[in-house]
């Protein structure tokens, strides 16, 4: 495991204390896990994804990771409707291992932009992982 | 006692080592108010030759013997079980071992789940086989409660009448306590599911059928899926004599999505029922919705093959209330034991043991028509098939128990409107001879 | 320390099934036709199945050289926790294998069947007399199974006091089997955190426990090893508001002759014949999970009931509010002659015997190795003791290196990574049949295993090293799914 000083914690997106993150792309968001939690699950094996058009209130469960011994909920950092999955994960997990901040799972339209305010930001993740 | 080795000095030894008085003080956690305090009526001990003599009394208490020839199937069937198979199967090496969480040292049981899930799955004809669940019974329940979880919204499943009874059963008892209803399929005369009202029901998730069906019937599963794929549903199809796959067109061939039945057939004693082997097999789409283990192939460290338990997220030691189902022990050692058989039958083998039941059976029922006997469905049968006689059969039933020959079973007490008429089962292990005592019986 | 028990030996590799054999070659003897052939319809008929044709020798060779990789309680200590890998009596497996017993067609009339009718009436009185409980069925097939009976037994039961119920507590150190069990009666599980010294707190136990909640599940001695002293509180909080108490009885193993469940306030408990009662595990299973019940849950067991009346045996299937069948026949009937046949053998005195030197050998172990080993929860164990590898984290060891390294050593690993409120646990269970000199032995070797951790950490962490493969890619397995052989890959 890495030590929290080792984290990889960009600081243009949000983050949540389940350990998704956000990034703005336009009129879309992008939803990923942090290099904490894909580094807490080890090698991820599957990823279990929503379908286009299904819409999620902030905090939904929208899909899974696997590793070989744990799964992993991963739930909604803003509310909103996906526009598009990651399908390369269904074949490569390891891309969240490798890049999880490139490998992003999910895109939605949001349905309340003004929710991207209230997601942490870099350091006070970093302080969060701190406790 | 003989399995307890510890001598006095030993005991002794150990509690001092652990700072305790007595084997008693190990418990003084224990409060007084939650103590045995009955003693217990159990018999006295017994020597092994003691117990020889217990269960060999107990032996015989029962009405039947080796000798007997018992022409009942309805889900246990009496094969002849290799000395191979036996032998091997009691290999204490598998027969003691737990469940392969260690995979290092348990690679033959590991592999041989794995040649198990493999022969099983050509058998059957489907994608991804397990490592075994109870019985046929409760492996039809997972079946349908699989079939509910991937159908998400919907809220019935469909289950014939030609499923055996005490399948439904089980499955009723699982889904009891469920938001779930299970709709039965009325039989059609020739015996075969009637399948036409199918279009007129909503809601279903799964339908199930068995084939060769409770009565022995062969039913025309092609045809089935057809009709159930039409509705949306899930194919389920069940088995009780996977025998019949030896010869006939399998469950994956003629559209079955999940398919699940008892595999007691190979290699496995009746032993009044149990332990039996729930086979449960699925196209590939619907392996994360499996229940039971899956044993998998891989490589170690040095790139050698090996096999691990795999895709164990599904499972209950580590999705807990999320499983895909509750089980944990399985039937390993039956699972291996049905690997050994269909490795020791082969392809020309179970072509020839199939053929050979098909044909004994085609040959009862024609002796007990010429006898007078009715059968009243007209559908194929593979190795069972119902009777119906001119007079009542008890008395002859009688006659031929006094032969040692359990002629059929009757039918009244599963469906009463069945009553008087018999379901016979005839494997490789009945002669000619015994066939012709029960239609010269049936004539006098 | 004497001789080390792990050593190389010849291992043989051998093949995939499917790679040996030669088309027309068979393994099993099929008696000619004494009738003539039938005609079959052309619809009807299937492809040839494909199967390795195998001689007899071929298949024996195979199976004998697979056994030859795995690792038994026969071949040696297995203190696997939880699991109560104790020695199979030989006795056992000749007694179910009686030919008109392991012959019995599950459907004979009952007339036919008094032998195999009376094995599991009497079973059944057994099995009440040692937990203390009324009414037994036999005919869940394992554990978990059990559980599943009991939880529709609690169902069956709100049912008939007319509310049903959403909730179940079960504690945090419970088996997964406990709240997938519930969730199939449909069952939300409320986790009931265990205190700092491992125990459930019936203060906590009140402020979770409602008029919406079933019951609560739970194992005792639980599976830290240590017994629930506050049972009877507990219980009587949970009867207080309507609900049931519901007894896993995996660790059973402890307690023989120890304690009573009814006196405990459990109204539903299940046993594990291939733990508690010496029947083996088979690679897997299979096992069986009868439930003992309080009377007034009677009512709502499984059908049939065996039953006796007068002389003759019979099965009872009048019983309108039992929960149903849950499998086909009678259950594991053969598993069941095997535990019939251990109590006979052990007997009161030997059964209530076993529990001591069960619980005598674990704590001789959590002793022995508790300098070494980090003990989370010191205090008197049952029959199994949990360590962490607190300690051997500064060597960058973890619990699962140690395990492996155990193996080289000639032993079964302990459990590992359960309980999960545990980090890095390590369950410890000796079993009775393990005599002094293994135990020292095996003592020996752990710590032998500690030192190394220290002085040749790469010793551990390259383990095992003397078994036919070496640590398995599972990430590889769960990523690229192989889970049977490819059609058409052999030598046909």
């Amino acid at each position: 495991m890495k030590e929290l000083n080792a984290l990889h914690l960009p600081n243009d997106i949000g983050y949540t204390d389940d350990h998704e993150w956000a990034r703005i792309t336009g009129e879309t968001v992008r939803i990923g896990v942090s290099d904490y939690a894909q580094d807490q699950l080890g090698d991820i094996v599957f990823v279990e994804l929503p379908a286009v058009g299904d819409r999620f209130a902030k905090g939904d469960e929208f899909g899974t990771l696997e590793s070989v011994k744990a799964v992993s909920e991963l739930f909604m950092p803003m509310s909103g409707t996906v526009v598009a999955i990651n399908t390369a994960l269904t074949d490569a997990p390891e891309l969240i291992n490798q890049d999880p901040y490139g490998a992003w799972i999910i895109e939605i339209k949001p349905s309340a932009s003004e929710e991207y305010a209230q997601l942490h930001t870099a350091t006070a993740y970093l302080d969060l992982l701190e406790g | 006692m003989r399995y307890l080795p510890h001598t006095p000095e030993e005991i002794a030894s150990m509690l001092a080592t652990i700072g305790q008085e007595s084997l008693e003080s190990l418990f003084d956690t224990v409060p007084a108010d939650c103590r045995m305090t009955n003693p217990w009526p159990l018999p006295a001990p017994q020597s092994e030759w003691e117990l020889n003599d217990h269960l060999r009394h107990l032996a015989g208490a029962m009405g039947v013997n080796q000798q007997t020839k018992v022409l009942v199937g309805a889900g246990s069937y009496q094969h002849h079980i290799p000395e191979t198979v036996r032998s091997l199967a009691g290999r204490s090496e598998f027969l003691t071992a737990y469940t392969p969480y260690q995979p290092e040292m348990a690679q033959g049981t590991l592999q041989g789940i794995f040649e198990y899930q493999t022969l099983t799955a050509r058998l059957l004809g489907m994608d991804v086989v397990n490592a075994s669940m109870y019985d046929g019974a409760s492996a039809l329940a997972e079946a349908l409660l699989m079939g509910l979880r991937i159908a998400k919204k919907k809220k019935k499943v469909a289950v014939s009448r030609a499923i055996h009874p005490h399948y439904r059963a089980v499955v009723r008892a699982y889904l009891q306590p469920t938001a779930y209803e299970v709709v039965e399929l009325d039989v059609l005369a020739d015996g075969r599911t009637d399948l036409s009202g199918l279009a007129e029901l909503e809601d279903i998730a799964a339908v199930a059928l068995q084939s060769p069906n409770f009565f022995g019937v062969i039913e025309d599963l092609e045809s089935a899926a057809v009709a159930i794929h039409g509705i949306g549903a899930l194919c389920i199809t069940g088995f009780t004599e996977p025998l019949a796959y030896g010869l006939l067109k399998n469950p994956g061939q003629c559209g079955a999505d999940i398919v699940c039945g008892e595999g007691q057939s190979f290699g496995i004693a009746p032993s009044f029922g149990g332990p039996g082997l729930g086979m449960f097999g699925c196209r590939e789409p619907f392996t994360r919705n499996m229940p039971g283990r899956l044993v998998g192939e891989t490589k170690d460290l040095e790139g050698r093959r090996g096999y691990v338990l795999t895709l164990a997220t599904r499972e209950q030691h580590i999705r807990r209330e999320k499983a895909t189902s509750n089980i944990c022990s399985n039937q390993g050692i039956c699972a291996m034991t049905a690997g050994m058989y269909m490795a020791s039958l082969g392809g020309t083998g179970i072509r020839q043991l199939a053929r050979l039941n098909y044909d004994k059976t085609q040959y009862l029922k024609a002796v007990l028509s010429k006898a007078g006997a009715r059968i009243p469905f007209a559908s194929p049968v593979f190795n069972e098939f119902v009777a119906e006689f001119p007079q009542d059969f008890k008395p002859v039933r009688e006659r031929l128990l006094a032969q040692n020959i359990v002629a059929g079973l009757e039918l009244g007490p599963f469906y009463p409107e069945l009553a008087g008429r018999y379901l016979f089962g005839v494997t490789e292990t009945i002669a000619k001879h015994t066939m012709d005592t029960i239609a010269a019986e049936v004539q006098a | 320390m004497s001789e080390q028990l792990g050593t190389s030996g010849l291992i043989l590799n051998e093949p995939l099934l499917w790679h040996k054999g030669k088309p027309g070659r068979i393994g099993m003897s099929i008696p000619t036709s004494d009738v003539p052939a039938a005609a079959i319809a052309a619809e009807l008929l299937g492809p040839a199945v494909d199967f390795p044709d195998l001689s007899e020798v071929d298949v024996v060779r195979h199976y004998t050289r697979l056994s030859q990789w795995n690792f038994g309680v026969d071949s040696g200590m297995y203190p696997l926790g939880s699991c109560t890998m104790k020695y199979n009596p030989k006795t056992n497996e000749r007694q179910a294998a009686t030919p008109e017993i392991a012959g019995a067609h599950p459907m004979l009339a009952d007339t036919l069947a008094q032998g195999t009718l009376r094995i599991l009436f009497e079973l059944q009185q057994f099995l009440a007399v040692i937990t203390g409980l009324d009414a037994v069925s036999l005919q869940p097939a394992a554990g978990a199974h059990g559980e599943l009976t009991g939880m529709l037994i609690f169902h069956a039961y709100h049912r008939s006091h007319g509310a049903q119920r959403h909730k179940i507590l079960i504690p945090d150190t419970a088996h997964g089997t406990n709240p997938a069990s519930a969730a199939l009666c449909g069952y939300k599980a409320v986790p009931v955190p265990s205190d700092a010294q491992g125990m459930l707190d019936p203060a906590l136990v009140a402020s979770l426990m409602d008029e919406d909640t079933a019951g609560i599940m739970l194992t005792n001695p639980n599976t830290l090893g240590l017994f629930e002293e506050r049972i009877r509180e507990i219980a009587a909080i949970v009867h207080a508001k309507g609900g049931l108490v519901y007894g896993d009885g995996a660790n059973m193993n402890a307690v023989l002759g120890v304690i009573d469940a009814k006196r405990c306030g459990i109204d539903v408990l299940h046993l594990n014949l291939h733990k508690t009662f010496s029947t083996p595990h088979g690679g897997g299973g299979p096992g069986a999970g009868p439930v003992c019940v309080t009377r007034a849950l009677e009512p709502f067991l499984p059908v049939p009931r065996v039953v006796m009346d007068g002389t003759a045996y019979r099965l009872d299937d009048d019983q309108p509010q039992s929960v149903g069948r849950v499998h086909a026949f009678h259950g594991n009937f053969g598993v069941l002659v095997r535990a019939y046949s251990y109590i006979l053998s052990m007997g009161e005195a030997g059964l209530k015997r076993a529990s001591q030197l069960a619980v005598l050998n674990a704590n001789y172990i959590k002793e022995q190795l508790k300098d070494v080993l980090h003990l989370p929860y010191d205090r008197p164990c049952m029959h199994e003791c949990v360590f962490s590898d607190l300690w051997q984290q500064e060597y960058k060891i973890s619990t699962v290196d140690m395990a492996k390294r155990l193996i080289d050593y000639g032993y079964h690993p302990p459990t590992i990574y359960f309980p999960l409120i545990v980090h890095g646990a390590m369950m410890i269970e000796p079993t009775e049949t393990e005599c002094k000199d293994d135990i020292d032995q095996f003592i020996a070797t752990l710590k032998t295993i500690t030192q190394e951790a220290a002085t040749a950490p790469e010793l551990l962490r390259q383990a095992p090293q003397r078994t036919k493969v070496r640590r398995l890619d599972e990430v590889l397995a769960a990523r690229s799914p192989c889970l049977i052989g490819p059609s058409g890959d052999g030598d046909q």
